[in-house]
């Protein structure tokens, strides 16, 4: 008898407890992994697939699951500091398999020789090529991430990866250009 | 409120933490009255002068303009227009070296004056409190009035604010070594001043005008009181000498004891603050109706023999300037050019950088003066920048920081409230040069903030075009389903009218195939990239070209369906060997065969292109689409060749065929050859499959 008092009880008290953990599982539920949010935050989202992966949140992901964090050469040091601060592991060189560190480019088309295929449209990850089939394309500066996939597919090699140009906006100051120490009375 | 006019009116005034007493080198240049230069050769006027957006030019190379024409226009009201600064004839619109640290080319107008000096019509507006306010704002816009003190924020925005100002604060401080400029102007203008503020207060409304000088310049100082003494509300206020005090965030603090708020304006707090440069700009533009063509600039240093302020028009090349006050470069041990002042200013990479609106001082010092730059040694320590610090900022945790790429913690310490004064480096035992450390550092965080914002809008480019590709494909999935659906339904509805119905199907599809060939045809471009569609895509582009078909067209096609069997026909006796080998990997892709394919096209190649470069042909369009062609077919024969080498046999006998058509070939029909060649991959890949198929049975 005893036996099966403790029986009910520990029933009636699984059964509370797994309601609760049901409730919490559904009031609290986790869409995705957030590490994966995380991390897709810190990639430069070039989308060039130079790490092997066909994006830069599948790169996320798989560097959740325990990808070596080396393969963005697009992001550089910087990114991969980033993202070791994240994971608690330590920074890496960049893995050299994957590409050199970049000079940040843009994709610029030479129209006059462009035949208007629209395969590099196509292969545009962040849709930043404009134009039509028989007619002249053209990229998108602004939007143009570098990423260099549109310059494979091209059938007649009418794309050319220009360095972005430093402007006043953009430039670093550089170090010891301007007196600072002066005046001695 | 009332209380802080009194106190202004008595000299007891707030002050500012920190701030350093550098020797003041004023009466180099403040002795003598500001001068006319005669004008340079070239003048370079600069597109963008100020904060904001430069504006359209909308002058050409040869125009001759007027003195005070408008070189630039622009909707934006962030923007303000640029005048010529004298008449003559526009050389051109060029990248000159830009009046920055960097000195990074930028757009210019290159302007050779004429001598005539003949102006353009102006249309000034005496009598100013009886037009609207709007129309007085939209003058001073007109005639491209920028702050003059430094950061040249368009006057006109700083005119119309949106709240309501206690006091307008009128900065004639000019507490930086060296610069003399407002002290002559306020000597010399003070009427002229006057009558700029008077403008500012109308539309502003202040309740109090404070004119605030540093006591190191006492001429300007009774001048100022002179032109001031008939109306109560202007005070004319004696500051301590200090440096930074004229910065404008220290001004108001001295003055009112307020703080501006971090990443405020001085609106905020009731104030706004104008630079007595600006007020006599504004009064030109009202009063005379002429636009800022000109501004008084110190030319000084002991390198040079007259050191002076002279009314330099804006675009004047520095070297220009130089070489009027009596600059011999030869002479100098360390040739050494700064715009601006000692503390705050630039060393000019370029002496043919022009003057702009806010270049207020050109130095040229000689190697005692102000020596290179001594060796940095290590931080020590002394905490002497903190004391010197005008924003009570902490420089040399920043200068940890900023040494150690950590952003995050050089933003904890309010890097960006640094207005980059140099009090801190100035008084640094080590010489360490803080200010460049925080100029690069705000930079590099600048840049990685832009990346960030480039990397989002890439994120979402990608995500939306990921969620089209999807959409797309669900509804091309939904569409075959249909169809299929609607294809069965019509089979099982009675059998007898089925046939007439798929006949009559069959005739609308192909009326719709042809009224759709241009578009399939880049449809197919696009889907040879998913293997599923292969076979159906290979059909339609051997037909779409010849769908359009116009009835000379069709003669063409015949043609080169001829040809294409021609070709088959030695395919098929060279394929025998390779197909084994291809028919293997078929199975999975049908890559190999439509590879040898395309290799007969790439060694037609050198052919065509020796009969192009021989051929006269004056249509060029037609060339380039030629060469076009040419390009492509090497790249792929390139491509192939790297991966295909078991096509030899293959190639020398399709070469050959090739190279006896061609010859037949007009160079105008290349198209003709396209259509010829994806029939000829198409069948060629029907060929091997076909063999594949054969194997397979045997």
């Amino acid at each position: 008898m005893l036996i099966l008092y403790a029986l009910i009880a520990i029933g009636v008290l699984a059964l509370i407890f797994g309601l609760i953990l049901g409730y919490a599982s559904i009031r609290f539920k986790v869409d995705a992994d957030p590490l994966v949010e995380q991390l897709d935050e810190l990639l430069p989202q070039t989308q060039c697939g130079q790490c092997g992966y066909p994006g830069c949140r599948p790169y996320a992901e798989a560097i959740a699951n325990g990808d070596a964090i080396n393969k963005c050469p697009p992001g550089g040091d910087a990114t991969i500091k980033h993202i070791a601060d994240l994971m608690g592991v330590d920074a890496i060189p960049l893995d050299a398999a994957h590409g050199e560190a970049p000079v940040k480019k843009v994709a610029y088309i030479r129209e006059d020789e462009c035949i208007g295929c629209t395969k590099c449209i196509v292969a545009c990850p962040v849709d930043a090529i404009v134009g039509a089939a028989k007619q002249m394309h053209t990229v998108i500066a602004d939007e143009c991430t570098g990423c260099d996939l549109c310059v494979e597919p091209c059938p007649v090699d009418c794309i050319d990866m220009i360095p972005v140009k430093t402007t006043a906006k953009s430039w670093r100051w550089d170090l010891h250009s301007i007196p600072i120490k002066q005046v001695n009375s | 409120m009332k209380s802080i006019i009194d106190r202004i009116r008595q000299g007891r005034l707030w002050g500012f933490p920190g701030g350093i007493h550098p020797p003041a080198r004023k009466s180099l240049s403040n002795q003598s009255s500001i001068e006319e230069l005669p004008l340079p050769e070239r003048l370079y006027i600069s597109v963008k002068q100020h904060i904001g957006v430069a504006g359209r030019v909308c002058v050409e190379e040869g125009q001759s303009v007027l003195k005070g024409q408008a070189l630039t226009r622009s909707a934006n009201p962030f923007a303000v227009p640029v005048h010529a600064p004298t008449s003559g004839i526009i050389a051109g619109v060029i990248n000159h070296p830009s009046a920055h640290p960097s000195a990074l080319p930028e757009k210019a107008i290159e302007l050779i004056p004429d001598g005539k000096g003949q102006w353009a019509e102006l249309s000034p507006l005496p009598n100013y409190t009886a037009v609207a306010k709007s129309k007085l704002i939209e003058t001073i816009c007109a005639a491209g009035v920028a702050g003059m003190g430094g950061a040249g924020f368009p006057t006109h925005i700083k005119a119309s604010p949106k709240k309501d100002i206690e006091f307008l604060i009128i900065n004639g401080v000019e507490c930086e070594p060296y610069i003399t400029a407002d002290d002559r102007l306020m000597r010399e203008y003070a009427w002229h001043i006057r009558q700029g503020i008077d403008v500012l207060c109308h539309l502003l409304s202040p309740e109090y005008v404070v004119i605030a000088i540093e006591d190191n310049k006492p001429e300007a100082i009774e001048a100022m009181k002179v032109a001031c003494n008939d109306v109560e509300q202007y005070v004319v206020s004696a500051i301590p000498t200090q440096y930074p005090a004229g910065g404008e965030k220290q001004l108001i603090q001295t003055l009112t004891g307020k703080e501006v708020p971090k990443n405020g304006l001085p609106s905020d707090v009731g104030i706004v603050m104008h630079n007595v440069g600006t007020c006599y700009a504004v009064a030109d533009a009202v009063f005379n109706g002429k636009p800022l063509i000109q501004r008084v600039v110190t030319v000084t240093g002991e390198s040079l023999q007259q050191p002076k302020n002279v009314w330099a028009a804006i675009g004047t090349p520095v070297s220009h300037l130089l070489s009027e006050c009596g600059y011999d470069s030869a002479k100098q041990s360390q040739p050494n050019i700064i715009m601006g002042g000692p503390m705050m200013g630039f060393a000019l990479a370029d002496d043919s950088i022009p003057v702009v609106k806010i270049t207020n001082c050109i130095l040229a010092p000689s190697a005692e003066e102000i020596p290179a730059n001594p060796v940095e040694q290590a931080c020590i320590r002394c905490g002497a920048c903190a004391d010197a610090c005008p924003v009570s900022l902490l420089p040399q945790q920043l200068y940890w920081y900023s040494k150690a790429n950590d952003f995050e913690k050089a933003n904890e310490y309010n890097l960006f409230d640094c207005i980059e004064c140099g009090a801190c480096a100035y008084v640094c035992p080590s010489d360490i040069p803080l200010v460049h450390y925080y100029r690069t550092t705000k930079a590099d965080i600048r840049a990685e903030e832009e990346e960030k914002h480039l990397a989002d809008k890439a994120r979402q480019r990608f995500e939306a075009r990921n969620e089209r590709l999807i959409r797309d494909q669900h509804e091309r999935d939904e569409k075959h389903r249909k169809a299929a659906e609607a294809r069965k339904q019509s089979m099982q509805s009675d059998g007898g009218s089925a046939k007439d119905k798929i006949a009559a199907a069959l005739a609308r599809a192909k009326a719709k195939k042809q009224a759709s060939a241009d578009e399939s045809a880049n449809q197919s471009a696009n889907v040879t990239t998913a293997p599923p569609a292969e076979n159906s895509t290979t059909e339609t582009a051997s037909i779409s070209p010849t769908a359009p078909a116009a009835d000379d067209k069709k003669q063409k096609v015949a043609a080169a369906i001829a040809r294409a069997k021609a070709k088959k026909l030695a395919n098929a006796a060279a394929a025998d060997k390779p197909s084994t080998d291809a028919g293997e990997d078929n199975a999975a892709s049908p890559k190999p065969v439509a590879t040898d394919a395309v290799t007969e096209n790439a060694d037609v190649t050198p052919d065509n292109n020796i009969a192009e470069s021989t051929d006269t042909t004056s249509d060029d369009k037609k060339q380039r689409v030629a060469q076009a062609v040419a390009r492509a077919k090497a790249k792929r024969a390139e491509r192939q060749q790297a991966d295909n080498n078991n096509a030899d046999t293959d190639n020398e006998d399709a070469g050959e065929t090739q190279k006896v058509e061609t010859q037949e070939l007009d160079k105008d029909a290349i198209k003709k050859q396209r259509v010829a060649a994806a029939i000829a991959k198409a069948k060629a890949r029907k060929l091997a499959q076909q063999n594949q198929d054969n194997e397979n049975n045997s």
